[in-house]
């Protein structure tokens, strides 16, 4: 899993019926000083996380499991918010 | 997942078997910041029934056959969703019906 900070949300009404109910975050990869690293991607929230917020995602298809139904086509989703990071 | 743009679309009649009914879409990545293009365009099943020109969410590996239309097929780029706005940071980086053009 990779740390990322939130930085927006995206709206689609048309999708899915799996994802229906689920928040679309855009995410900003970082590495565990807070560097950008490499483009944003859009997430699913599993725990409602807020923009600026600082979390842990996981890709591919194991970033559905922690949404209402676990098999929705998502390969990216939030499944924990950062309180705090320590790294030597 | 990834936003995109359709920019064409791919017709096989020579094909997998199960990929018969699918629509082929060429799809061109984009940033989520500006909208500008971002890597190589790739084919994607559409399974939301969007149109050309559209944003859209694009979902890659595995999870491209986690939707109602793609189940164990060798697919890897499913569009699952189209983009109605795009917020970063409290700044609208993109709206579909921007105000007055609903109607």
């Amino acid at each position: 899993m990779n740390s990322a900070k939130v930085i927006g949300t995206v709206v689609a009404t048309r999708k899915d019926e799996r994802l229906n109910g689920v928040r679309l975050m855009v995410i900003q990869p970082i590495d565990s000083k807070g560097n950008a690293q490499g483009p944003p991607v859009v997430a699913g929230d599993a725990v409602g996380s807020g923009i600026g917020e600082t979390v842990i995602y996981a890709k591919s298809k194991e970033g559905a499991f922690g949404l209402p139904n676990p098999e929705a086509c998502c390969d990216a989703g939030i499944t924990a918010i950062i309180d705090s990071m320590y790294t030597i | 997942m990834y936003a995109a743009k359709i920019i064409g679309s791919v017709v096989c009649t020579c094909k997998e078997q199960r990929l018969v009914g699918l629509k082929l879409l060429v799809v061109q990545p984009i940033s989520l910041l500006n909208l500008e293009n971002e890597g190589k365009p790739v084919v994607a099943v559409d399974a939301v029934g969007a149109g050309e020109t559209e944003i859209v969410l694009v979902v890659g590996g595995s999870s491209a056959r986690q939707t109602g239309i793609t189940g164990n097929m060798p697919v890897d780029a499913t569009i699952m969703a189209v983009v109605d706005h795009i917020d970063i940071g409290g700044r609208k980086v993109f709206e579909k019906y921007a105000a007055g053009d609903a109607e």
